[in-house]
C-alpha cells in the first residue's frame, strides 16, 4: 500500500484537531506517514499514534521553522521523491497553502485547495471544495504527478484507528533561496480559555448590531464551550482583535453550531460561515439576509435575547 | 524602488456567481472588477513609491475586459500597466496563471519588490505568491500586515492564529499584503484623467517565450469533475421576540442537542 504523507499541525507539539482529521482521510488513500516539523514531539506522539500513522518522519532542525515556508516545500519534496507517496495533505492555514503551492510547482504536481472531503476515485485522488462563498460545491480530481491537497479544518470526522508508528529522522539540505526570508520574531499571541475558531464546534460571532460591546456574545459562547467570532464591521471598528474575524479576509468557520449576532450576513461574512451544519441568527432587523440561511432565527435585540438564552442554558445544565 | 503589483479582474462578489458548462468561472453572467484585495497591494506599492522613488506597473493577465484592473489602478496611481491577453490562457489554474506571471516579471526586468493581494476573491486559494517566489527564485514574504522597506530589504508582521511573527528578506523579493495594512485610496478626478495618459502595453504568450501547451484548461494538473449549485437550506423557522426569545433559542439548542 503507498504511503500517503500528512503534514502534521502543531503548535510547539500540540497537534491540531485538523492533524488527526487528515490522518483520517489519509488511510482512504494508503498508509499514513506524519511528517513533523519542528520541536515538540514528545507531546504529539500518541496523537498521531492514535490516529493511525504508521511512520513519522521528524525533522526537528531549526532551519525548518527559522524561514518562511519554503525549507518545509523542500523537504516534503524530497520525501515525495523518496516515497512516491498516493498523495500528500496539508492543513489548509495560510502555512499549509503556500507549502503546498511551492510543493506542487517543485513536484510537478496538481494542487487543490481546502478540499473538505477527500477519496479514493478512480483514477486518483478526489476532493471537493466548497466555493463562491460557498453556494457551490465542486469537485475536482488531480490528474497530474502527486496530489498536493491542502484541507479545510473540521470538515472530516476524526476516526481513532490506533498504530504502532515507526520513528525515523529525515533531513534535506536546505538551499539558500529557501533560507532566504527568515523568521526573526514570534510572538505567541495571548492565550484564551475558549476553543480555537476553526476547531469549534461550537461558534458565536459578533458583529454591527453589538455596538461595540461583546459581552453578551462572550457570556453565550462562554455558556455553550464556543469559540467567540465577529463580522468584518465589527473588526473595522476596532471592536474586536482581527484574529476573531470569520470571512473571506478571515478565518473560515465550519461549525456544528454557528451563532451570528447582530450580523448582517454580507457576502464577506457568508464566505467565513455558509458550511456552517446548523445556523442561528439574532437580528434586529427582519430583512437582514443573514435569516436566508439560518435554522432558527430571532427578530429581536441581542442585549435581550442573547442573555435571557445564556441564563436558560445554565439553568438547564444545573 | 521598481515595483509590480499583480491584479486579478474578477466576477463581483456581489452578483450571483456561476461556472460554465466545462466547469469554469462563467466571467460573463456578472460584472467584472479590480478583486477588492488587490487594491491594498496597488495601495502599499504606491505608498511605499510616494515615501522614496520609483516606479509601480501593475500587471495582470485575463480576457480583454480584465484591461479594467489595469485601468482602475492606474487611476489610483500607478504609473503604467502590462496586460497578458491570449486565448490560450482561458481556463488557467493556479499553477499555469503562477508560470505566465513568471515570466511576464522576468520580461518587465529589474524589478524590486512584486507585490499581491492575499487571495483573488474568486479563487480563494492564496497560492499564487508561492508559487511566483518559487519560480523566481526570489524570498517570499507573505500575509503582511505591516510592511516596511529599507536598506534593500523588506520587513513584514504576519499574524495567524498561534502567533504574530516577523519575518524579514533581502529585495527583490514577492510580498502579498492583507487588507489589514492600509486603506486603500478612491481614484482622484485628476487621478482617472491622468490615467488616460499611462502606458499599457499588452503582450501575447509568444511574446513571453510560453508554450500555449503550458497554460490553459487543457493543461491543467487538475480536473474538476462537477460543478453542483448548493441546494439552497430549506427554509428555518424565523419567529420575533416577544419577551421570550432567547428562551426558544435555548429551547432550539437544546431540542437539537446543540447545548
Amino acid at each position: 500500500m503507498s504511503e500517503v504523507l500528512v503534514l502534521v499541525d502543531h503548535v510547539d507539539g500540540a497537534v491540531r484537531k485538523t492533524t488527526a482529521e487528515m490522518l483520517t482521510a489519509a488511510r482512504r488513500l494508503g498508509e499514513p506517514s506524519a511528517v513533523f516539523v519542528g520541536q515538540g514531539y514528545a507531546a504529539a506522539k500518541d496523537d498521531l499514534a492514535r490516529y493511525g500513522a504508521a511512520t513519522v518522519y521528524l525533522a526537528e532542525d531549526a532551519v525548518f521553522t527559522d524561514h518562511l515556508v519554503a525549507p518545509v516545500a523542500e523537504l516534503l519534496a524530497e520525501l515525495v521523491s523518496r516515497t512516491s507517496p498516493a498523495a500528500v495533505l496539508i492543513a489548509s492555514t495560510n502555512d499549509g497553502k503556500e507549502v503546498a503551492g511551492r510543493l506542487a510547482i517543485k513536484t510537478g504536481s496538481g494542487i487543490v485547495t481546502d478540499a473538505v472531503d477527500v477519496q479514493q476515485v478512480d483514477g486518483g485522488v478526489g476532493t471537493t471544495q466548497s466555493v463562491f462563498a460557498g453556494n457551490y460545491t465542486v469537485t475536482t480530481t488531480v490528474t497530474k504527478g502527486t496530489p498536493v491537497v491542502t484541507v479545510k479544518p473540521n470538515s472530516i470526522a476524526a476516526e481513532e484507528a490506533p498504530a504502532t508508528p515507526s520513528e525515523e529522522s529525515v533531513w534535506v539540505e536546505v538551499s539558500e533561496g529557501a533560507r532566504a526570508a527568515r523568521v526573526t520574531a514570534r510572538a505567541e499571541k495571548e492565550k484564551s480559555d475558549r476553543p480555537s475558531l476553526t476547531e469549534a464546534a461550537i461558534v458565536v460571532s459578533g458583529g454591527r448590531g453589538t455596538a461595540g460591546d461583546f459581552g453578551p456574545v462572550e457570556a453565550f459562547a462562554d455558556a455553550l464551550g464556543a469559540a467567540v467570532g465577529a463580522s468584518r464591521a465589527a473588526v473595522d471598528a476596532g471592536w474586536y482583535p482581527h484574529s476573531h474575524q470569520v470571512g473571506q479576509t478571515g478565518v473560515s468557520v465550519s461549525p456544528q453550531l454557528y451563532v451570528a449576532a447582530g450580523i448582517s450576513g454580507a457576502i464577506q461574512h457568508r464566505a467565513g460561515m455558509q458550511t456552517s451544519k446548523t445556523i442561528v441568527a439574532v437580528n434586529k432587523d427582519e430583512e437582514a439576509p443573514i435569516f436566508e440561511l439560518v435554522d432558527f432565527g430571532i427578530v429581536g435585540d441581542l442585549f435581550t435575547v442573547l442573555p435571557q438564552a445564556t441564563d436558560t442554558v445554565q439553568q438547564s445544565k444545573g | 524602488m521598481n515595483i509590480v503589483v499583480c491584479v486579478k479582474y474578477v466576477p463581483d462578489a456581489q452578483g450571483d456567481r456561476a461556472f460554465e458548462a466545462d466547469h469554469t468561472t462563467d466571467r460573463e453572467a456578472v460584472d467584472g472588477l479590480l478583486s477588492e484585495l488587490d487594491e491594498y497591494a496597488v495601495e502599499e506599492a504606491l505608498k511605499i513609491v510616494e515615501a522614496g522613488e520609483g516606479e509601480v506597473t501593475v500587471l495582470t493577465m485575463g480576457p480583454e475586459d480584465a484591461a479594467t484592473a489595469v485601468k482602475k489602478s492606474l487611476q489610483m496611481g500607478a504609473d503604467k500597466g502590462v496586460h497578458v491577453l491570449d486565448d490560450a490562457i482561458a481556463g488557467s489554474d493556479s499553477v499555469a496563471t503562477s508560470l505566465i506571471l513568471a515570466e511576464a516579471i522576468r520580461k518587465i526586468g529589474d524589478v524590486d519588490l512584486v507585490l499581491t493581494g492575499l487571495a483573488s476573491t474568486d479563487g480563494v486559494m492564496s497560492v499564487v505568491p508561492a508559487m511566483l517566489a518559487e519560480r523566481l527564485g526570489m524570498p517570499q514574504v507573505t500575509f503582511a500586515s505591516e510592511l516596511t522597506v529599507e536598506d534593500g530589504s523588506v520587513t513584514i508582521r504576519r499574524d495567524n492564529e498561534a502567533f504574530s511573527e516577523t519575518v524579514e528578506a533581502s529585495l527583490p523579493a514577492v510580498v502579498s499584503v492583507t487588507d489589514q495594512i492600509n486603506e486603500p485610496r478612491y481614484p482622484s478626478f485628476k487621478g482617472i484623467m491622468a490615467a488616460k495618459k499611462k502606458p499599457v502595453e499588452t503582450w501575447g504568450l509568444a511574446d513571453l517565450g510560453v508554450d500555449v501547451a503550458h497554460v490553459g484548461l487543457g493543461a491543467s494538473w487538475t480536473m474538476v469533475t462537477d460543478t453542483q449549485a448548493r441546494p439552497p437550506r430549506e427554509a428555518g423557522q424565523v419567529v420575533t421576540d416577544e419577551g421570550q426569545g432567547g428562551e426558544a433559542l435555548a429551547q432550539f439548542l437544546a431540542d437539537r442537542r446543540l447545548a
